[in-house]
């Protein structure tokens, strides 16, 4: 689904990615650990087509040999990536139905597909708001606009839901949510696992994957991925903390500077 | 469901915008009748002749004329063009079927009907939106006004300017010039000596006018300047809606548009005015446009009337008005709601003043000034409570919302209370299309442009929503046209 190669990332002249390579098969869930500063966001922003980067080197190949990075944003959204914000936006005025059937409709233009109408897209709106407990009222609201910090990452998940895409990256979906609205959100995540759909979870605590139980997990670190391997190495990170791994990229990226 | 409605209309329209240009643009080519460029005290007098006018409206012409002789342009708005010089002006121009009016909508010249229906304003009474009675005007002279019986029936009179003078000269002579004197400004003072026509409309006692009353300025002939009038008078309890919307062909100079609306508001009465202003702006270095210095006022002369201006300024190369409200009555209510767009080389300069005079007068203002290209776009607005008149209300929000950066928002309140018991509140705010809104919506798969005009519409949806359904639509379009090219 995902084969990222040797990626190379700049932000402002500064190298925040330094040589990230990860792949992703079809209906896996892996989920990307690491310290602050370490690149998690920029790694989505990335995937997701935001042009404030500038990619120095390597390849991200999407979905039978797709090349992600020439692709528009609009385009990748339509081509079926899906990024959770960290920090959703606020749009005023703009109802969160009319948004969403706009989005979803712009993607199906896109596609070749024939457009929903008000009263089809209800009724999915409908259904998916239940996976995760959303109140309909907050169909008529304006995008985002006066949600509460957990209203704003259901509705990232309740998006996603409605638009189905094939690679959905969640980028700290799990940041400042108590644990309630933790568990509603891992479960609207949960519901929507599937063999046709990937996901990369990116977070910044193992608490979140004992509710989305991933199939790998990652370390992130100076760039880098430094570590993978299966769920345990989540709770591994969560009594030895990322100091290990600090040092560990740290001589990575020192002997990668050699070669 | 109604939303849903809604936003199948608003995505549609979405789709057609992303290709429209200044689609008014166009000129008809129908024989004119001119008089020599020029202003003076002997075209004063050939205007007032030539439509055949009582003496007291001629002697109220030239007192104008010989006050606005001694009047300078305003200098104080934050606006920039070179010298108008006056005497390179048309002030007459009409279709020559004027020699004999058209009596009915038969007698309309072909090509005029043509004109407005291409602008989507069919004078055809078959043909027409249900429920808006329209009054179309082509560069100076009124063409034709539809449903004139049905309301007639009701004892509603809505005519042109000129008609109205000649069939009901007592009711002209009490109201003209009672709200905007022609003292009152440069540009009221040119109108009031040279206006050619414009609309009237009556609304008798304890009527609720049913259907919506609606104008159509168009400019046609070049270097013509239009200055129209219009008069709305609704009587003890009367209820009109009145929408005006203008267009203009796309030349390469400035035309001067100076008009003047008065309303008047007895007791209980209500008058809602909605403009959708689509004069064309200039092109994109700012060559030609219209120059839209225009008065409006609405006095509400009696206890519990309201006045409610909604505005959606789009058009013109420099905009400069400010339709206001006296709150003269006590417990009457004024309301200004605004979009106003600057793209490009366009420059506005506009707000509102509302004088609160009578007790527990209550006012409000919401003004959206957009700013893209090079526009510059300013608020001005006036709020002034006088001595006695306890308990005045007034709230004021006043949003800027820039489009890259070249361009300007400036806000300019000015508030004067006179009385203690005053409750005056002000709220601004200037946002940017962000990044990040942006790119929130490209994830979401919504191109750019879409993306720009939804947000806009956003920022817009307080104002939109106080204007009849036909011109919500309608201003929405306009709005994405106007913003073409804004980013990128």
């Amino acid at each position: 689904m995902l084969d990222i190669k040797n990626l190379h990332v700049k932000v402002e002249g500064r190298e925040i990615l330094k040589g990230l390579t990860l792949q992703v098969g079809a209906g896996e869930v892996h989920a990307i650990m690491g310290p602050n500063g370490s690149g998690k966001s920029t790694l989505a922003q990335v995937l997701a087509g935001r042009d404030a980067y500038e990619i120095t080197e390597g390849s991200v190949s999407y979905d039978g040999g797709q090349d992600l990075l020439a692709m528009a944003a609009e385009d990748r959204a339509a081509a079926g990536v899906f990024l959770a914000f960290q920090y959703p936006v606020e749009i005023p005025g703009v109802g969160n139905t009319y948004f969403l059937r706009t989005a979803m409709n712009a993607i199906r233009r896109t596609r070749g597909e024939e457009e929903l109408d008000a009263i089809d897209f209800l009724s999915l709106a409908k259904a998916k708001m239940k996976l995760v407990e959303m109140d309909p009222s907050f169909m008529s609201r304006s995008v985002n606009e006066g949600f509460s910090g957990g209203e704003k990452k259901r509705n990232e998940v309740f998006q996603m839901a409605v638009l189905e895409p094939k690679l959905a990256i969640l980028d700290e979906t799990d940041s400042g949510l108590d644990i309630d609205a933790l568990k509603i959100v891992a479960n609207g995540v949960n519901s929507l696992r599937s063999p046709e759909r990937s996901m990369i979870v990116i977070t910044h605590y193992q608490r979140l994957l004992d509710y989305i139980v991933p199939d790998q997990v990652h370390v992130l670190s100076g760039g880098k991925i430094v570590r993978s391997g299966d769920k345990s190495l989540a709770l591994e990170l969560e009594q030895s903390g990322y100091v290990i791994f600090g040092e560990e990229a740290a001589q990575a990226a020192a002997a990668g500077g050699g070669a | 469901m109604e939303e849903g409605s809604t936003v199948l209309e608003r995505q549609k329209q979405i789709q057609e915008l992303t290709n429209r240009k200044y689609d008014a643009g166009f000129v008809t080519d129908v024989e004119q009748d001119f008089f020599p460029k020029g202003l003076s005290e002997d075209v004063v007098r050939l205007i007032s002749a030539k439509k055949d006018e009582p003496d007291f409206l001629l002697q109220w012409r030239l007192k104008a004329y010989r006050h606005w002789l001694r009047m300078t342009e305003p200098k104080w708005p934050n606006v920039h063009y070179p010298q108008i010089d006056f005497q390179d002006v048309y002030y007459y121009a009409s279709p020559k079927t004027d020699e004999d009016r058209p009596k009915s909508l038969d007698e309309v010249d072909p090509e005029i009907l043509a004109t407005f229906e291409k602008l989507g304003v069919p004078l055809n009474e078959r043909a027409r939106l249900a429920g808006v009675a329209v009054d179309a005007v082509f560069d100076s002279v009124s063409v034709a006004t539809t449903f004139r019986e049905t309301l007639a029936e009701k004892g509603i009179i809505f005519c042109s300017f000129s008609e109205a003078v000649k069939a009901h000269p007592d009711l002209i002579r009490r109201y003209l010039g009672s709200v905007v004197p022609y003292s009152d400004n440069f540009y009221a003072g040119l109108n009031s000596a040279v206006f050619s026509d414009g609309s009237f409309c009556y609304i008798p006692k304890g009527t609720r006018c049913p259907m919506e009353l609606s104008t159509y300025f168009r400019i046609n002939a070049a270097d013509t300047g239009q200055f129209e009038r219009t008069l709305i008078v609704a009587e003890e309890g009367a209820y009109v809606s009145y929408l005006e919307g203008c267009t203009a062909p796309m030349r390469d100079k400035n035309q001067l548009h100076a008009a003047v609306v008065e309303l008047v508001a007895l007791d209980d009465a209500e008058i809602r005015y909605s403009t959708v202003q689509n004069w064309y702006p200039g092109d994109k270095d700012g060559k030609g446009g219209i120059y839209n210095f225009v008065t409006k006022r609405g006095k509400c002369a009696g206890p519990r009337s309201k006045i409610s201006w909604t505005q959606v300024e789009t058009g013109s190369a420099i905009t400069w008005k400010y339709p206001s409200v006296i709150l003269q009555g006590d417990d009457s209510v004024g309301e200004f709601y605004s979009v106003a767009l600057t793209n490009n080389m366009q420059q506005a300069d506009t707000g509102t003043k509302m004088i609160h005079l009578g007790k527990n007068t209550r006012s409000t203002i919401i003004s959206k000034g957009i700013s893209a290209g090079r526009g510059q776009n300013s608020y001005r607005g006036l709020v002034k409570v006088a001595k006695g008149a306890r308990h005045a209300r007034n709230y004021t929000q006043c949003d800027s919302l820039l489009i890259g950066d070249k361009c300007g928002a400036h806000t300019f309140p000015y508030i004067e209370v006179g009385n203690p018991t005053a409750r005056v509140e002000h709220e601004a705010s200037t946002s940017k299309i962000g990044e990040d809104q942006l790119f929130y919506c490209l994830q979401r798969g919504i191109k750019e442009e879409d993306a720009v005009s939804m947000i806009v519409n956003g920022f817009c949806k307080e104002v939109f929503k106080k204007l009849p359904m036909e011109f919500a639509v309608e201003a929405q379009k306009l709005l994405g046209v106007s913003l073409e090219g804004a980013v990128g």
